[in-house]
C-alpha cells in the first residue's frame, strides 16, 4: 500500500463534499460533509427497507395463507405468484420495474390524477402532503394512547387472573387511539391540511407537480421489486408456520370450548409465530441488504452515495468500503443478536 | 357471510335451482368473454358502475344457488368442494376467473398476435406488441456476450462436454458407482476448470491442454491391459509421463511453430459474457462454495477455539455484508493489497468473491444439519473407534447433508440469482447485457422485451433446478 502512495485515515469524513444527491431525507447539498452524504445513504437505506418491509409483510402473509386456502383457485394463483417471483433474479425485477414498467407512464401534462390528489406519472408518484400546526402535541397525544394502552392491557390480564372477567382490550385500544388524537384536534390546536400537488411549467414542454410529496420512480420501483420478491419467502414461511402447528391443537382448543377466534389467537397463532417470526425476520435482514442493489439504478442509497460517488471522489477505497460493510454489519448482527434472544424466549420450557 | 341460508334450495326445487344457477354462471362468463375477447359490451345500456359489477352479481348469485350439498354429480360435487364451499371463496373464484379471462387479451396480443419477428432492423416493429426482432438479433450477443462470433463453437463444445461429463454419473455401472463421488468432488471440476480456462480462454496454452488429452486417452486405453494390481500405480505415473514425453520430447520442436501458427485464438475474460458467464460463474461458485462451506460447518463445531471463532468470524462476516459491496471491495479495494505488479483477473476476483459470500450461506444451512442429528450418531461412531475424518464422511455427513438437500439447493438457487450483480465490476452476463442493448441508438425503447426474455430464461432455469432438488429430497428421504 506505501508503494501505491496511498494514505490512510478517516479524516476525510469532515471535509466538504461539494457533490449533490437527488433524493435525501435530511437537508443536504454539497456544502456539507462526507459525513453528512453518509447519513444521507444510510437513511435512503433504511427508508426504502422499511417500505419494503411492511409492503413484503403484508404480501406475504396474504399469499401465505391463500397458499393454505382451500379454494383450488386461490391455492394456485398464490402458488403462481410465489414460484415466478422467487424464480426471478432481483436485479432482473429491479430493472424490468425502473426500465420497462414505469417508463409506459404518462408525462406530468397528460396525467389523469387518482382520486383526484394522487399523481403517478413518469417522473415519480406525487402524493398530498400535510401541513401541520402543533404536531408535537398530536405525537403527545398519540404517545400517551400507546402508554395508556399498555397499562390498560397489564389491568385486563391481572383482572382476568384474579377475577375471571375479560376486558374487550381491542376495542378499548382502538377507541383511545382515535379519541385522543382527536381531541388534539378539537382542544390542542392542532391543525392539519392538505397541500394538493399543483401542475407547473417548467419549460416549452418540461412540466412537473409542485406542493406535496414527491416519491421518485427509482424509490417506486425498488420498493416494488424488494417488496414482491421478499414476499414470496415470507408467504413460504406463514405457510409453513401455520402447516407446522398440528391439527391436535386445534381440536384440542376448541374441545375445551374456545371460539372459533380464540382459537387462532390464543392457540394457533402463539404457536405459528414461534415457527414463523425467526426465518421472516431473516427475510427481512435479506431485504435490508438486497435493497443496496439500488446502485444499479442510482437510488442514492449507502452504497450509491457512498461506496459509490464519495469514493470515485476521494478515492479512498479501503475506508470507504469498510464502512460500508461495517455498516451492513453491524446492522445484521444487531438483529441477529436480537433474534436469538427473541428465540431464547419464546421457545418452549421444556427441561 | 356464511349465515345466507336463504334461497338455498331442497329436495322439491333441486334441478330449477341447478339449472337457473349454471345459466346464471355460464351468462356472467359469457358476457365477461365477449367483453374482453371481442370488445362487445352485452349489457352497455346499463349505468357505467351496474354493468361494471353485473357479471359478479350474476355469477355470485349462480354460485350459490348450486351451492348444493351431496348432490351426488361427481363435476358439480367437485368444483362445489374446490372453489365454491362458500360466499366468500366463491366471490374470490369467480374475481379470479374474470381477472384471468380479462388478461389473456392484452398478453396474448403483446406476446404472439401483435408482435413482431421477421426481418432484421427496427423498422419491421411496427404492431403494438412486442419486438421479438430485437430479441433474434441481439440473441447472440445475449448468450454469449463480446466473444468472438468465429469462436462460439468453443463455448458450445466446452458446454456440451462438460454436460456429458457431468451425467455421465447418470448411466454409471454399479461398479463405478462407488468412485462417482470421488469424480464429482475431484475429477469433474478439474476437468472443467481445463475445459473453460484452455478451451474458452484459449491462447497457446491450448497446446498444452491437447497434449494432456492425448496422455489421459492413451494411457486409459492401455490401462484396460494392466492387471489390477498395478492398476494404482500405473495411473499415477504414466499420464505425468507421457504428459511431459509429448511435451518436450516429442513435439517440443513443433510447438513453437504450431503455437504460432494454428492455437486457438486468446479471448481475454472481459470480452465473455451473456448467458454463458452466468453459467460459467454460477458453475465454479457452486464447485467451490460447496467446500468451503462444509470446511467452516465443520469448524465451528470445532473444540479448537482458534478454529472455531475463525469459522464464526468468517460466517458472521460474509453473512452480514451485501453480495453488492463484496464485490466492490474485491473490485476497488482488493488489489491495492497485492504486489505491485500482481495482477488477478476479474473474473477470478469475482468468482472467488461469490464463492466465500456464499459459503458462508452453505455453511450455516449444513450446521443446521449437523445439529439435527442426535448425539447417538456421534457416540456410536466414536464408540467403534472412527477418527474424527472417518466418523464424519463415513457416519455424520452422509446422514446431516441428506437431512439440507432443500435448503443447499435454496443457496445454490441464490447464487444463480446473484450472478448478475457482477455487472459492479464490468463484467456483462445476461441482464448486463441487456443493459447494453437497450441503450444502443439503433434499438431504443425495447427494454421490455428485453427483460421479459431474460426473465423467462432464468425462470426456467431457477425452476428446473428448484423441481430437481426437490426430487433429489424425495429421492434420500429416509423415515426417521
Amino acid at each position: 500500500m506505501e508503494n501505491r502512495g496511498i494514505t490512510f485515515g478517516y479524516g476525510f469524513l469532515s471535509q466538504e463534499s461539494s457533490f449533490d444527491v437527488q433524493f435525501s431525507l435530511i437537508e443536504y447539498d454539497g456544502s456539507h460533509s462526507y459525513f453528512r452524504a453518509y447519513l444521507v445513504g444510510l437513511l435512503n437505506t433504511i427508508l426504502v427497507s422499511v417500505i419494503g418491509i411492511i409492503f413484503a409483510t403484508i404480501i406475504g402473509v396474504v399469499v401465505g395463507i391463500a397458499r393454505l386456502s382451500n379454494n383450488y383457485l386461490i391455492e394456485r394463483s398464490a402458488a403462481v405468484y410465489v414460484e415466478f417471483f422467487r424464480n426471478i433474479p432481483l436485479l432482473l425485477q429491479i430493472f424490468f420495474w425502473y426500465f420497462a414498467a414505469l417508463r409506459a407512464l404518462p408525462l406530468p401534462q397528460d396525467t389523469e390524477p387518482m382520486f383526484g390528489v394522487f399523481f403517478l406519472t413518469i417522473k415519480g408518484f406525487f402524493v398530498p402532503a400535510f401541513v401541520w400546526n402543533n404536531l408535537d402535541i398530536f405525537v403527545y397525544s398519540i404517545i400517551a394512547a400507546i402508554i395508556s394502552i399498555f397499562f390498560i392491557r397489564i389491568y385486563a390480564k391481572k383482572k382476568q387472573e384474579n377475577e375471571g372477567i375479560q376486558t374487550p382490550v381491542l376495542s378499548i385500544s382502538i377507541g383511545l387511539l382515535i379519541i385522543l388524537p382527536l381531541l388534539s384536534f378539537l382542544f390542542g390546536g392542532v391543525d392539519a391540511k392538505v397541500e394538493v400537488p399543483v401542475i407547473k411549467q417548467l419549460s416549452q414542454s418540461g412540466f412537473t407537480y409542485e406542493g406535496g410529496i414527491k416519491l421518485p420512480p427509482e424509490l417506486i420501483s425498488l420498493a416494488l421489486a424488494l417488496s414482491l420478491y421478499t414476499a414470496t419467502f415470507i408467504a413460504e414461511c406463514v405457510r409453513a408456520g401455520v402447516q407446522g402447528v398440528s391439527k391436535g391443537q386445534k381440536e384440542a382448543a376448541a374441545s375445551i370450548g374456545l371460539t372459533p377466534n380464540q382459537v387462532l389467537k390464543l392457540v394457533v397463532m402463539p404457536q405459528a409465530l414461534r415457527i414463523i417470526i425467526p426465518p421472516t425476520t431473516n427475510q427481512y435482514l435479506n431485504l435490508t441488504k438486497n435493497s443496496s442493489l439500488a446502485a444499479a439504478i442510482a437510488y442514492p442509497d449507502l452504497v450509491l452515495v457512498f461506496a459509490g460517488t464519495a469514493l470515485m471522489q476521494t478515492g479512498r477505497a479501503i475506508e470507504i468500503v469498510s464502512i460500508t460493510m461495517l455498516t451492513y454489519l453491524s446492522l445484521s448482527i444487531s438483529i441477529s443478536i436480537f433474534m436469538n434472544w427473541y428465540n431464547k424466549k419464546i421457545a418452549i420450557k421444556e427441561k | 357471510m356464511n349465515k345466507l341460508n336463504f334461497l338455498q334450495p331442497d329436495k322439491n326445487n333441486l334441478s330449477t335451482y341447478l339449472y337457473t344457477g349454471v345459466f346464471l354462471v355460464a351468462l356472467s362468463i359469457f358476457i365477461v368473454f365477449l367483453n374482453s375477447f371481442f370488445n362487445k359490451d352485452l349489457i352497455s345500456f346499463l349505468p357505467g358502475t351496474i354493468s361494471f359489477f353485473l357479471p359478479l352479481i350474476l355469477g355470485f348469485t349462480g354460485l350459490h344457488l348450486i351451492r348444493i350439498d351431496y348432490s351426488g354429480m361427481k363435476f358439480l360435487d367437485k368444483v362445489n368442494k374446490n372453489i365454491n364451499t362458500n360466499n366468500f371463496n366463491a366471490f374470490l373464484s369467480l374475481l379470479i376467473v374474470f381477472v384471468i379471462i380479462k388478461s389473456l387479451p392484452p398478453l396474448l396480443s403483446w406476446f404472439i398476435l401483435d408482435a413482431n419477428i421477421a426481418g432484421d432492423t427496427k423498422d419491421v416493429c411496427t404492431g403494438s406488441g412486442a419486438c421479438w426482432t430485437y430479441i433474434k438479433i441481439w440473441f447472440n450477443r445475449f448468450m454469449y456476450g463480446m466473444y468472438p462470433n468465429a469462436e462460439q463453437w468453443r463455448i458450445n463444445l466446452s458446454f456440451i462436454a462438460l454436460a456429458f461429463l457431468g451425467t455421465i454419473g447418470f448411466f454409471a455401472t454399479e461398479k463405478f458407482k462407488k468412485y462417482l463421488t470421488l469424480y464429482y468432488v475431484v475429477v469433474y471440476p478439474v476437468i472443467a476448470f481445463f475445459f473453460i480456462f484452455f478451451f474458452i480462454s484459449g491462447g497457446p496454452i491450448f497446446f498444452d491442454f491437447s497434449y494432456g488429452i492425448i496422455a489421459a486417452v492413451i494411457s486409459v486405453i492401455i490401462g484396460f491391459f494392466i492387471p489390477s494390481k498395478f492398476k494404482m500405480y500405473y495411473f499415477i505415473t504414466v499420464p505425468i509421463t507421457l504428459y511431459i514425453l509429448l511435451k518436450y520430447v516429442f513435439f517440443y520442436e513443433e510447438l513453437i511453430e504450431l503455437g504460432k501458427l494454428e492455437a486457438l485464438e486468446w479471448v481475454e475474460t472481459g470480452a465473455w459474457g451473456g448467458l454463458s458467464l452466468t453459467f460459467i460463474v454460477s458453475f465454479f461458485c457452486l464447485i467451490f462454495c460447496f467446500p468451503i462451506g462444509l470446511f467452516l460447518s465443520l469448524g465451528r463445531r470445532s473444540d479448537f477455539p482458534i478454529i472455531k471463532y475463525f469459522s464464526i468470524g468468517m460466517i458472521e462476516f460474509w453473512r452480514g455484508v451485501p453480495l453488492i459491496t463484496v464485490l466492490f471491495m474485491s473490485s476497488v479495494m482488493f488489489p491495492m493489497f497485492l504486489p505491485e505488479d500482481m495482477f488477478i483477473d476479474k473474473l477470478v476476483r469475482v468468482i472467488i468473491a461469490i464463492s466465500l459470500f456464499e459459503a458462508a450461506y452453505v455453511a450455516e444451512v449444513i450446521r443446521g444439519g449437523l445439529q439435527a442429528l442426535p448425539r447417538g450418531q456421534y457416540d456410536a461412531a466414536k464408540s467403534l473407534g472412527m477418527g474424527y475424518w472417518k466418523m464424519h464422511i463415513l457416519v455424520i455427513l452422509p446422514q446431516a447433508l441428506k437431512l439440507v438437500i432443500p435448503g443447499i439447493a435454496n443457496t445454490f438457487l441464490a447464487l444463480v440469482k446473484d450472478t448478475p450483480l457482477i455487472f459492479v465490476v464490468g463484467l456483462l452476463e445476461i441482464v448486463g447485457m441487456l443493459n447494453l442493448a437497450k441503450t444502443n441508438p439503433e434499438w431504443l425503447g425495447f427494454a421490455m422485451e428485453g427483460y421479459v426474455f431474460a426473465s423467462v430464461l432464468f425462470f426456467i432455469i431457477c425452476y428446473a433446478m428448484s423441481k430437481y432438488s426437490y426430487n433429489l429430497e424425495q429421492k434420500y428421504k429416509t423415515e426417521r
